[in-house]
Parts: C-alpha cells; structure tokens; sequence
C-alpha cells in the first residue's frame, strides 16, 4: 500500500495557490487602507472574496479534481442562500422604511 | 476493506441489526460517490450542513445592519490598531486572515505528504498547522478583550447600533469555536499519523478529510472578512 493513492498533485500548485490567496488578501485589505467608498468598495470586496473562496474550494479541497456528481451535489444546494438573501434584502428594507417612518424624529 | 468499498460493490445479503445496520445502510451511498471514502461524502455533507448555518448568520447580520436607523460603527476604526505610533486600520484582522491562509497552505501540504506515506513530514506540518489555528484564536482572544474593555457588549456599544455587538460576538464566537475544534482535531490526527495509524492501515484518507474542515474554517473566514470586516 505503499504507492500515492488519492488526491496527489504537486505540491507547486499548493505554493501557487497559497501566493495567490496571499496576494488577493492584500488587495482586500487594500481595499479599506485606501478608504475606497460606495459601489466601487462593494465591488472589490465581493470580488476578491469570490475569487479567493473558490481557490480554496477548487484546489485547497480538491472539488476541481473530484468527480461531477460530488461536485453537483455540495455545490448546487448553496445557490439557495441567494434566494434567503434576496427575500431578506427586501425585508431589511422595509424594516428600516417603516422605523424611519414611525421611530425617528426626523419626519 | 478498503479496496473492496472502492469498488462499490454490493454488501453481502446478511446486513446487521441495530446501529451496525444504520451505518451499513448510509454507507451505501458510496455508490453516488464513486471512488470517494465514505468519510470523506460525509465531511462534505457536514460541511454543507455548517455552510448553511454560517450563511445564515451572515445573512441575519446583512439584515439587522440594514434596518437600523442608528449608524453602523466604522469597522475599520474600530478594529484599528496603533503600532510602533503608527495608526493602522484593521491591521489585526489583516494579519489573522494571513495567518489563517497560510495555516491552510501547510494543511494543503500535509494531505499531499499524507498520500505519499511520508509520515514525519505530514505530522510536521499537520501540527504547524494547528499552531497556526491556536494563534489566530490567542488573536482572537485578545480582539474580544480590546472590545469588552471598550465597552462591546451583545446588546450594545458606544459607538452606535447595538446589533454590531450581537452580530459581532455570534459569528466570530461560532467562527472561533469552529478554529478550535479544529486545533483539537489536527493533533489528535497528527499523532495518529505519528504513530503509524495510517500506515498500518494503508489509508491517509483521515488526513484529507481534517484538511477539508480546516480549508473550509478558512473558507469561513474569507466571507466573514469581507463581509462583516470590510463592508
């Protein structure tokens, strides 16, 4: 049992993905050492976030090299948050619509 | 055996009663997961579970932060810190997310000595990277510390919505016990391989799956930097 069974890379493509996870960090931080506002600030954060967990995901957990139906079956069910997000995203709003309304003294 | 389960093939007819008989009957799925140790679909199906649970503090998170009327406190300056005079914004937060990227770089490497069966240098590296963990939470600790001292509390704080703190308290509490368990796991694993468990028994696949709880608490912390830290 002595031969490499598994997942076996080479361990550059380990070191590679750990510059680039160091390297897209720095950008994040970044991101808020320059004090960039609004959209742009949204955008990058949500960018770099992005690309650094599915680096993690792809190469660190291997679901690049596993087969299709793994693959499928632990990455679909996540896509359902956005629908919980979405629906919040709505609420949240109205929650502060109605506080503003009814709670502050500004109107 | 092992080589026998990677086949896929059929159980024998006699399946046993009981608790022996439930684990029998879940580990027939490895005919969805072909080629997959039946620990490892388990771990990813845990981590799913824990991924759902994760996404579901933040997305409360999202939503308090959205309906206060009260000024969300600067998470920048509030994680500031002032080193050698200098005044550095979120520089501890910067510095824990490095040192947790790279615990995941060793762990990464770890797995890959496992499947070579090069023992001392996956145990090496395995406990590297439990060091890794114990100092992000000892940053974590005093992180909490700086803000209890401030005046943080889970129901409010000095510096404007009294949800900062709950939501605060709660994902990086839940994230941080999540590091810890991971510690505890990764050294019981590494002197496993220590001693020789794996080797006798011709499989490293224990060593993957602690490496994907321990990618997947860095994983965490990706969305909890972004999200909470920087937005």
């Amino acid at each position: 049992m002595a031969q490499a069974k598994g997942q076996q890379h080479p361990i550059s493509i380990y070191l590679a993905i750990w510059g680039l996870l160091f390297v897209l960090s720095a950008f994040s931080y970044m991101v808020d050492y320059f004090g960039f506002e609004s959209y742009t600030r949204w955008f990058l954060i949500l960018l770099f976030m992005i690309l650094k967990a599915g680096l993690i995901v792809s190469f660190f957990m291997h679901m690049r090299w596993e087969r299709l139906a793994l693959r499928c079956a632990i990455l679909f069910p996540p896509i359902a948050v956005l629908v919980l997000v979405g629906l919040m995203a709505i609420e949240a709003n109205y929650t502060a619509l109605t506080r503003l309304v009814f709670f502050t003294k500004a109107y | 055996m092992a080589n026998d389960s990677m086949k896929g093939a059929e159980p024998a007819a006699a399946t046993p009663a009981g608790w022996g008989g439930l684990a029998d009957d879940w580990s027939a799925d490895r005919k969805v997961f072909r080629n997959v140790p039946w620990g490892k679909a388990m771990m990813w199906i845990f981590l799913l579970s824990d991924t759902f649970i994760f996404s579901i503090f933040l997305t409360s998170y999202m939503t308090v932060r959205m309906s206060t009327t009260v000024p969300w406190p600067n998470p920048s300056e509030v994680f500031a810190l002032t080193i050698g005079g200098t005044h550095l914004p979120l520089i501890l937060i910067a510095i824990m997310t490095f040192i947790l990227i790279s615990s995941s770089g060793t762990m990464a490497m770890a797995v890959n000595f496992g499947y070579r069966g090069e023992r001392g240098k996956t145990a090496a590296l395995m406990l590297v990277t439990a060091l890794f963990g114990l100092t992000f939470v000892g940053m974590q600790a005093f992180e909490w510390t700086k803000l209890i001292s401030e005046g943080v509390r889970p129901w409010g704080n000095p510096m404007g919505a009294a949800q900062f703190g709950s939501t605060f308290f709660m994902i990086t509490g839940f994230h941080g016990l999540h590091v810890s368990v991971g510690v505890i796991i990764l050294t019981i694993v590494a002197l496993k391989v220590l001693r020789g468990d794996y080797e006798r028994s011709g499989n490293y696949a224990a060593v993957e799956i602690t490496g994907l709880y321990w990618h997947f608490v860095d994983l965490v912390w990706v969305f909890i930097f972004a999200l909470f830290y920087l937005w």
